[in-house]
């Protein structure tokens, strides 16, 4: 066991499927699955749809109403100042870490594969953020990336003063809907914050890519008079695609629901400007009452999430069968 | 040719120590900050190492979440047990005695693990507060069990389709049933797969706080969610929120120092599809 990533980690070995008689061990097996298959459909499938009703209905005060109430909930939100800052911060948020985490993960990935001494302390260095809890490392960056300190204090002598988390300014400003669109700077500590923790889950799934390349594929190519450079380029980048695909396809749904880092590190932010759903969904229902409100952001999150996550499950399978 | 390649090695190298500065720089912060008296804890002396060792802090942070700890220790050793118990009896039914919609169903739990738990919050405390358990530890337990189902058995499911069928065949023929080719064959194959799967409820559970902060309050609370009330108070004090968060980080920390392996292992296999 001296490498941490083997190849059967990452493949999925196919179930065979075979004719087979039904017998009375088969109504154990089924027996013993059913309480689980009952726990999902209820507390998933069921509170799903449960929470669908919630927000079609009347429940914004402390007193249960479940009288409907149509898409009265969803047509607030949409005109709602802060939910629209939130869809903006959501994209804008999700499109710059998987950006970065791509990119940095592969980068980092590559070089772990250069047969470096102390490799195994590097990888370490990478990943052990992701042993940590959000909590922590939002409290951890909150610090860090306290304005007018920290980092700042560095970045001073070359001219730059950030005032990260609690700057309020929009890049690229333009008028939409109430709110102004653009990159908003606060996010980029939070996008910082989240790259910190989660790139070392790109490297290893990388370093699991670049490890299942058979050795003979470098090999023909450096025959064939390919510098190294050519061969990463040319060849192997080309071959880790579908793993940029689970990348992307994990750090997604992880960048739209994200909820704990941005409410420990910055929470809502001056002009809502690193406010997510997330936070919004928890301050709404459990702070406000509104619990129709908070049921209708979290159907948008999960419908958000589904148009990533249900083709991948589907496509996952068929690839199984 | 050699010199060039010695220039790129080094290149190479320091490119990576740079890498590994940025990831370790919160650490240094962070650990730096938590042995300094307050008065030292000032945004411009950051970065400097104390002048004196207090470890005043230490105390402090540890009076406070001492309590929160211990809940986070009776939730997380419970809920990991029971989840992986189930997702290996999910894993060996859906790999090992497969029926006809087997793989639908395991994708339809599967669509578990994705899914909000913003989307079932609602329902969820009305439910826990319908049958008692709502700001509870049994309450948070069962939370954990039940939404942990879809990865302990995605895991278990690709860790049984490894060992062969012909294994379980063969024991059918000698007579072996379903239970005893899990307790004789199954069960014994299986150490590696409840390592890796511990270590992982183990790690998510400790670090959850969705859960924590809606479904328990104040005295029920587990660690995360009273680290993050540390800093809810008006002055923030950053020597103490440090060593907090040091201690709060501990225990997943020595399981990824001393069990990294597996950690990563159960990473892979949550991240790709079964």
């Amino acid at each position: 066991m001296k490498t941490v990533v083997s190849e059967r980690d990452v493949t999925v070995v196919p179930a065979v499927r075979k004719k087979r008689k039904w017998t009375a061990d088969h109504w154990l097996a089924a027996a013993f699955l059913t309480p689980s298959v009952v726990l999902i459909f209820i507390f998933v499938y069921g509170f799903i749809g449960w929470t669908g009703y919630v927000s079609l209905s009347n429940w914004n005060s402390l007193v249960p109403d479940l009288s409907f109430a149509g898409w009265k909930n969803y047509i607030y939100l949409f005109h709602d100042f802060r939910f629209q800052a939130d869809l903006r911060n959501t994209v804008v948020f999700t499109v710059l870490f998987i950006g970065v985490v791509v990119v940095l993960g592969q980068f980092l990935a590559i070089l772990l594969d250069q047969k470096l001494r102390g490799e195994s302390i590097f990888r370490n260095i990478f990943f052990f953020p992701m042993a940590l809890s959000f909590v922590v490392t939002g409290v951890i960056w909150q610090w860090l990336l306290n304005p007018s300190t920290g980092v700042n204090l560095f970045l001073k002598k070359f001219g730059l003063d950030s005032k990260w988390y609690t700057d309020t300014t929009i890049l690229g400003g333009f008028h939409i809907g109430k709110i102004e669109g653009g990159v908003p700077v606060a996010m980029i500590a939070v996008v910082i914050a989240a790259v910190w923790q989660m790139t070392g889950f790109a490297v290893a799934m990388y370093l699991a890519g670049l490890r299942a390349i058979p050795e003979e594929v470098r090999e023909a190519a450096r025959m064939d008079g390919a510098t190294e450079f050519q061969i990463y380029r040319k060849i192997i980048i080309p071959m880790l695609r579908p793993i940029t695909v689970s990348v992307i396809i994990i750090m997604a749904h992880i960048s739209l629901k994200i909820f704990d880092l941005i409410y420990a590190m910055t929470g809502p932010g001056a002009n809502f400007v690193t406010d997510v759903p997330g936070v919004y969904m928890f301050e709404t229902t459990f702070r406000g009452n509104y619990y129709a409100n908070g049921a209708a952001i979290a159907m948008i999150m999960l419908l958000s999430v589904a148009i990533f996550i249900v083709p991948y499950l589907i496509s996952s399978r068929k690839g199984e069968s | 040719m050699m010199k060039r390649r010695a220039w790129s090695r080094a290149i190479l190298y320091i490119v990576c120590i740079m890498m590994c500065l940025f990831f370790l720089m919160p650490v240094y912060v962070m650990l730096v900050t938590s042995v300094k008296p307050l008065d030292e804890v000032t945004l411009s002396d950051m970065w400097k190492l104390p002048t004196t060792f207090d470890w005043s802090s230490y105390q402090t942070a540890f009076a406070k979440l001492a309590p929160n700890f211990l809940n986070s220790i009776y939730l997380v050793v419970p809920a990991t047990l029971l989840s992986a118990l189930l997702g290996a009896l999910n894993g060996y039914v859906l790999s090992k005695w497969k029926f006809k919609g087997a793989d639908t169903i395991f994708t339809l739990i599967l669509f578990g693990m994705f899914i909000p738990y913003q989307s079932i919050l609602i329902p969820l405390i009305q439910f826990l507060r319908e049958i008692g358990l709502y700001n509870t530890i049994p309450g948070l337990i069962f939370v954990h069990v039940v939404y942990g189902i879809p990865i302990t058995t995605l895991m278990f499911r690709n860790f049984y389709a490894a060992i062969p069928d012909e294994m379980i065949e063969s024991a059918k023929i000698d007579g072996a049933g379903f239970l005893r080719i899990f307790r004789y064959i199954m069960l014994p194959l299986s150490i590696t797969g409840f390592v890796v799967v511990a270590i992982w409820q183990f790690t998510n559970i400790w670090n959850e706080f969705l859960f924590a902060v809606t479904i328990t309050t104040s005295a029920q609370q587990p660690i995360m969610v009273a680290l993050q009330n540390l800093s809810g108070s008006q002055i923030v004090q950053w020597n103490v929120q440090m060593a907090g968060a040091l201690l709060a980080a501990l225990p997943t920390l020595l399981v990824y120092i001393f069990l990294g392996k597996y950690f990563v292992r159960g990473l892979l296999a949550g991240s790709v599809k079964g």
